[in-house]
């Protein structure tokens, strides 16, 4: 069985529709990358993956685990092991990064009715993923993303994503505003994270994040709709035209881009 | 939105939790006020002809004076004839031992939380126990004394020391200063009375629970501590009352004197019943706190969790007339429902190079009106004084509000004010990305709001900052359905 199945998927934010019919299957182990110009729905179709309440989805399905994601919370998605790194990751005050991580692996750990993990486990398990990622120990006690700079809240969010373990990752724009040096670390993060029981969706406008985490498949998405799918050269076929060549005439993704 | 909204809606529907009635018989005079019912109370108590006639000159103060109240809407007056201005649990007889207290009493406290039997009790928190308007009991007593340190009800004071009574009752809130305070000049009960010798520095916590009970009540302590030179003592207040549909009021009187290089940081956990979701019932929480720094180099801390009672009026305030003496205020105010809280503080500096810090957190949900008005006035002679002011107010949803009204007054040039505000709405945005690591809307808001009221957590003893977490927290129970 595949781990996300989605069949003709349509979704509106604010009555406009921008996911016109999406249709992708995700199996475990896969790197699936998603890119389009910008205002093409990469964005939207995360949030609706994750749950989030400004999209609605008013017709298609997502069967995650063979279960209909839609009908559960966000929070319910997440306890299943749906993870979605940020494009912009919010900034919580006051909020201890170390305490909101062990609240967080604690919720998803009940949910699947496992014991909550102590303080001192949780502390070994933080070093650990710390080391991998090359997280600065000052990160963790410092409030959720607050005074972050733009590499370290991306950095944090693959973090989260070390210490959560989730079966399906979604990257949103992983790579945007990160110089190549930070690109090169978030990249070497995500590619420790992979393995065969994990997919990951990597959403990105660039291909030069692709150079870094190299996916088994890439899939064009223009309009609301995925125009062309195909493995990794896609995405260096993509890089060398540009996406004008799907737009077959429409230039309005193009100046948006 | 949809998640949220019904958080904050089950946020301005908590239940409040203490609201129980005790069956606790007790003597109560009957209702209403005169010169007579003061001199019953003053008799009642054995009080000294001085501290009767304080009484009686700020009662005659009071008949000149105008309730507030009328002039305020969005409240229904006082009728100060309808309150008993005394009530004591039986048998009133003076208790030898906890063994004596009423068990329906300790089993109160208990329920509260609050342990007065020996066995159970915080090991490092001396606790005065005041019960409509008496004190029941005073823990760790003998190991206070000791050291000198002074730590009674102040009906006991009255009794055992009254020329320190004498000395300071009134020297930082003179019975003519307000409505309120000259009120509860004339009526006040009991309360807790604390003198902490020079050069010592209080090993415990010292800390009063106050719990009115009776129906018809009015509670008014009054509180006074003396910290000699060189003395340091942290002292903690908490307070419920059950649930009544008649609004009941508190109007308290707290004065501190901090002398030469003396500390005193003073903490309250407020939690009078707020009235329910219409508005109906609730405390009307009239408190006036004011503390001096008398001597050079003297601090006074104020820290406040104000969660409780319909209308909170309280602005707990210091006069720094030793030079680099230091005042502080941190404050959060949780306002939801119809409750409305306008709390803040007034910092007077008199001294050079005295510094003041003012944290106000104001955190309003449901049709929650909350309102931070503080005053900071450096006085000609303040050389060099210093204040730093922030005040934040955080937003669960569209129908509370927040307002902030700082009133600056500088007579000296050398004078450094600053004051930062701001106002946020609890984001979607930030509830989304817990959720979406999995912690649910409830604890999201719950996490949310308890990292707004940090800095103000962090000033509050452990015990107290637990119990604060967990009264915001319970606010939050049982949200998501
Ligand atoms: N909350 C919103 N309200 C109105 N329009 C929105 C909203 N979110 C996204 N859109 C619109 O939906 C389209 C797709 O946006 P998005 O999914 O963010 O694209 P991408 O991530 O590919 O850049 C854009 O035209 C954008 O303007
Ligand atoms: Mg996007």
């Amino acid at each position: 069985m595949s781990l996300l199945e989605i069949t003709d998927l349509h979704a509106r934010v604010a009555e406009k529709e921008i996911l016109k019919g999406i249709s992708l299957t995700v199996n475990p182990g896969e790197v699936h990358a998603i890119m389009g110009p910008n205002g093409s729905g990469k964005s939207t179709l995360a949030g609706v993956l994750s749950g989030r309440d400004a999209y609605e989805v008013t017709s298609g399905e997502v069967l995650f685990d063979g279960q209909d994601l839609l009908e559960l919370e966000p929070e319910e998605r997440a306890q299943l092991g749906v993870f979605l790194a940020f494009q912009y990751p919010v900034e919580i005050p006051g909020v201890n990064n170390t305490y909101f991580l062990r609240a967080a692996l604690n919720s998803i750990r009940k949910y699947r009715g496992e014991e909550e993990m102590s303080a001192p486990a949780f502390l070994k398990l933080v070093r650990e993923k710390m080391n991998v990622l090359h997280i600065d120990q000052s990160l963790l006690n410092r409030p959720v993303n607050e005074g972050f700079s733009g590499g370290e809240k991306k950095r944090n969010e693959i973090f989260q994503m070390a210490v959560l373990d989730p079966k399906l990752a979604i990257l949103d724009e992983t790579d945007s505003g990160l110089d190549i040096d930070a690109l090169k670390t978030v990249a070497e993060g995500v590619n420790a994270l992979r393995s065969p029981e994990r997919a990951i969706i990597v959403v990105t406008h660039y291909q030069r994040l692709l150079n870094y985490i190299v996916p088994d498949f890439v899939h064009v998405l223009s309009g609301g709709r995925i125009v062309k799918s195909g493995g990794k050269e896609l995405a260096l076929e993509l890089e060398a035209q540009g996406y004008g060549w799907l737009e077959s005439g429409s230039t309005s993704e193009l100046v948006a881009a | 939105m949809s998640a949220a909204t019904d958080t904050i809606e089950e946020f301005a529907s908590k239940e409040y939790k203490y609201g129980f009635v005790s069956e606790i018989e007790s003597d109560t005079i009957p209702i209403g006020l005169s010169e007579e019912v003061i001199r019953m109370i003053s008799s009642k108590k054995n009080e000294p002809e001085w501290l009767l006639e304080w009484r009686l000159k700020a009662y005659k103060h009071w008949l000149t004076m105008t309730d507030p109240l009328w002039h305020n809407v969005n409240v229904t007056p006082v009728d100060y004839q309808k309150i008993a201005y005394y009530s004591a649990p039986k048998p009133k007889k003076v208790l030898n031992s906890l063994d004596e207290v009423d068990p329906e009493m300790l089993a109160m406290f208990d329920k509260l939380g609050i342990s007065l039997q020996e066995q159970k009790r915080l090991s490092n928190v001396a606790v005065d126990a005041v019960f409509d308007s008496v004190s029941v009991t005073t823990t760790f007593k003998g190991e206070l004394k000791k050291q000198g340190i002074i730590f009674c009800s102040f009906s006991e004071a009255v009794q055992d020391h009254p020329e320190l009574v004498r000395q300071y009752l009134g020297s930082v809130i003179p019975y003519s200063d307000n409505f309120y305070a000259t009120l509860n000049s004339a009526v006040f009960t009991d309360g807790s009375f604390c003198y902490i010798p020079k050069g010592v520095r209080c090993p415990m916590e010292l800390s009063t629970y106050f719990r009115i009970n009776a129906a018809n009540t009015g509670q008014f302590e009054r509180t006074l501590i003396i910290c000699d030179e060189g003395g340091y003592v942290s002292y903690l207040e908490g307070c419920t009352a059950p649930m009544r549909d008649e609004n009941q009021l508190h109007a308290a009187c707290v004065e501190l004197v901090a002398m030469k290089d003396a500390t005193i940081k003073y903490s309250t956990v407020q939690n009078w019943y707020p009235g329910d979701k219409e508005g109906k019932g609730g405390i009307y929480n009239f408190v006036t706190k004011r503390g001096i720094c008398k001597g050079d180099n003297a601090k006074i801390s104020w820290t406040q969790v104000e969660t409780g009672s319909a209308i909170t009026w309280k602005y707990p305030s210091c006069i720094l007339q030793g030079d680099n003496s230091i005042g502080e205020f941190y404050s959060v105010a949780l306002t939801n429902n119809k409750q409305q809280a306008d709390t803040g503080t007034k910092m007077i500096h008199l001294g050079k190079n005295t510094r003041s810090t003012i944290v106000s957190k104001g955190i309003s949900a449901g049709n929650g009106q909350n309102t931070y008005r503080g005053l900071v006035k450096i006085n000609p002679g303040a050389e060099n004084a210093r204040n730093y002011s922030q005040c934040d107010s955080l937003l669960l949803g569209d129908r509370c509000g927040a307002h902030t009204f700082p009133y600056i007054e500088v007579k000296n040039p050398t004078a450094t004010v600053e004051h930062e505000a701001s106002t946020s709405k609890i984001g979607e945005d930030q509830i989304f990305y817990c959720n979406q690591r999995g912690i649910s809307t409830e604890d999201a808001v719950s996490m949310i709001v308890n990292g707004f009221c940090k800095e103000v957590f962090k000033e509050l003893p452990m015990e107290f900052a637990v119990e604060a977490q967990k009264l915001l927290g319970v606010s939050l129970e049982g949200s998501v359905g």
